[in-house]
């Protein structure tokens, strides 16, 4: 009897998740393990399936909205403004150049916001509870700000076809130079807490390494592809809303490791707050209708008069209600939805004020109106924060999609994990998921 | 986009001729509708030429066709949709009218969306296929994107893929019953209840069964 024999060695296979403190979401990974090395890794997705695909042939196209959102729950502007530009492609109209800027603003704020969630949750995983809770800190100034256009936090359904929900805020640029110069403190006090920690990097680096060719072949985009090297980023490669006139670089890394993912994240969150900055600066303002006898009032002096009693001027008036979220004190901005009648619904004050209004409002959002674009197909895609984010919309010329497909970003890196997972050690699995930023929603839609 | 990819198609059409059946620029979308039999040429002919250099499958999916054009509106009562006021008349067509090219038997349209890294230009291939033989070549070897991908469309259409090396359901579980994204597939479908797996296969089998349809 041999050696060989008596002590016989098995692999063991390990079920992690789909609940585990260290899975951003459910999931289930199976593992082979030789000891602590990995050697054989099976991914399982959709245990958040809830039939969003399904779900959007049966409505409306406004409808789909608020299920987009639950898409990216952490960066849900990206997917409305996404999904608008797909049925807004299928319609041939375009938005305001106001409303563009809007969506671009909002965009690269969602996406500092996901990016810190990515790197903070990752950070908090391998032991720096601090960085964790400095950029949370940041990210809830900048979901502050996303509330205060959109009235939410997270389920935003800010985006419109044709347009957005309201106009900005009073002083939202002043609250966002704020709100970014804090992100900025806390982004260069995290960096040196974790650039050159010693335990950070030795974790980071040389970990999850996914060669050039496998990114390209799994068809990974976004920080996970630009790590190993590939300058694509749909808003410089293929420019949508305004992005051709925005200045900003592309980071890119060489090695295709954790730690190369952790610079290009937080190298992106700078340049998006350079274009959120220079998008501020030159956004155009509306143009501001102004009745040339001065008959148009606010709501909100009529409210006022009319509670002193001075109601016979209103007879002729036309009411002008507030376009932002924020009550109807607000100077007004026209001109952020598209003058597109087939497709966006009509100021308030011309549904109220008028029977063309109202006819024109109900036939978009009765049931069996809406918007009906021509028979056609259609694929727009936009840089969410973990890639690309297509919208594959066929329509047959009724008022629902015929088919909305969506390219997930996380799907094709999930579909790569097993690659980067295999050969590093157990331990080692928290850092590299934790780099994926898995996000649930749009993997399983 | 752009002319690259118009190139694109028209290098498919004089390279293939047998293969493709018609080709469209929908809005600015670069279409090549081809044969099932040469999806496998097209493909590696598609990655492997310099000229073209498709290295990234961006996306496949699936368009099942059997109510296109035939839906009713989402109003249930409305038999057919009510005119639209004058100020809401669709634009005219014109030259931008999109046509499916492909005859009603083919119920299923297997969708690829190509994109070049070197070139940056997009391309979408469509595979017409038939609900009576659902199968299609797997590009798996060609891209490895192509490995989930396919296995959705699977879960989702029932559309298989031959030589694809592990064509299990993705999304949903293997006791699912039917095809989710199938047009026939009512929304409203009950699945039956699978009970917990045993771990004693010796042990006896009580299907547990809770409302079918």
């Amino acid at each position: 009897m041999s050696a060989a024999t008596a002590t016989q060695s098995r692999h063991m296979f390990l079920n992690v998740g789909p609940q585990h403190p260290a899975m951003h979401g459910i999931v289930q990974l199976v593992l082979e393990l030789d000891g602590e090395r990995v050697l054989g890794c099976d991914v399982e997705i959709g245990y958040l399936h809830r039939a969003f695909e399904k779900q959007c042939e049966t409505g409306p196209y406004n409808n789909a909205m608020p299920y987009v959102d639950r898409l990216n729950y952490v960066s849900p502007m990206i997917n409305n403004f996404g999904y608008c530009l797909a049925v807004e492609r299928l319609l041939d109209i375009q938005a305001t150049e106001r409303c563009q800027y809007i969506r671009v603003i909002l965009s690269e704020i969602s996406r500092i916001s996901d990016h810190l969630t990515c790197v903070g949750a990752s950070a908090m995983e391998l032991g720096a509870f601090t960085v964790f809770l400095y950029m949370i800190k940041a990210r809830e100034l900048l979901w502050e700000l996303i509330e205060d256009a959109s009235g939410a936090r997270l389920t935003v359904s800010y985006g419109r076809v044709g347009g957005v929900k309201a106009d900005l805020p009073d002083g939202f640029a002043e609250k966002t130079a704020a709100a970014l110069e804090a992100v900025r403190r806390v982004l260069i006090e995290c960096d040196t807490l974790l650039t050159r920690n010693r335990i950070f990097v030795d974790r980071m680096q040389n970990i999850g390494v996914l060669s050039q060719e496998d990114a390209i072949s799994y068809g990974v985009t976004g920080p996970f592809l630009r790590a190993t090297g590939v300058n694509y980023d749909v808003r410089k490669a293929q420019p949508y809303f305004v992005y051709d006139r925005m200045q900003f670089d592309v980071p890119t890394g060489e090695h295709g490791d954790n730690y190369d993912r952790y610079l290009v994240r937080m190298e992106e969150m700078e340049q998006s707050m350079r274009i959120v900055e220079q998008a501020l600066a030159r956004i155009p303002d509306g143009p501001v209708m102004v009745d040339p006898e001065g008959r148009e009032i606010p709501a909100a002096m009529m409210v006022d008069e009319a509670k002193v009693g001075q109601t016979g001027c209103f007879k002729s008036a036309r009411v002008t209600p507030d376009p932002t979220l924020w009550g109807s004190t607000k100077p007004f901005h026209s001109g952020v939805n598209a003058a597109e009648k087939r497709a966006v619904l009509p100021p308030k004050e011309d549904t109220y004020g008028n029977i063309e209004g109202l006819m024109h409002h109900f036939k978009l959002v009765m049931m069996g109106h809406g918007i009906r674009p021509p028979k056609g197909e259609v694929y727009a895609a936009v840089e969410g924060a973990n890639g690309e984010l297509g919208f594959y919309v066929v329509s047959d010329g009724g008022d629902r999609p015929f088919r909305l497909r969506v390219r997930p970003p996380c799907f094709t890196i999930m579909a790569a994990l097993p690659g980067l997972l295999i050969g590093d050690m157990l331990a080692d699995i928290v850092p590299t998921f934790g780099s994926v930023n898995m996000i649930g929603g749009e993997l399983d839609r | 986009m752009g002319a690259p990819a118009g190139s694109v198609v028209e290098l498919l059409t004089a390279r293939f001729p047998q293969w493709v059946i018609a080709s469209h620029a929908y809005r600015g979308d670069q279409t090549v509708i081809i044969r099932r039999e040469g999806l496998l040429d097209v493909c590696w002919f598609l990655r492997d030429d310099q000229a073209v250099a498709f290295n990234v499958l961006m996306d496949l999916s699936c368009v099942d066709y059997l109510t296109f054009g035939r839906q009713q509106a989402s109003a249930p009562m409305m038999r057919s949709p009510s005119p639209l006021p004058y100020f809401m008349k669709p634009k005219p067509a014109g030259a931008e009218a999109w046509q499916r090219h492909v005859d009603e038997e083919f119920r299923f349209e297997v969708v690829y969306h190509f994109y070049s890294t070197i070139k940056n230009h997009r391309l979408r291939i469509k595979v017409p296929v038939a609900v009576g033989d659902p199968v299609v070549e797997s590009v798996t070897r060609i891209w490895k994107a192509a490995d989930w991908f396919e296995r959705e469309v699977w879960d989702m259409f029932g559309i298989r893929f031959r030589g694809h090396p592990n064509l299990r359901r993705l999304l949903m579980y293997e006791e699912f019953q039917g095809h989710a994204l199938r047009k026939d597939y009512p929304i409203t479908k009950r699945q039956p209840l699978i009970g917990p797996v045993d771990q004693d296969p010796s042990a006896p089998k009580v299907p547990i069964i809770v409302g079918i349809d």
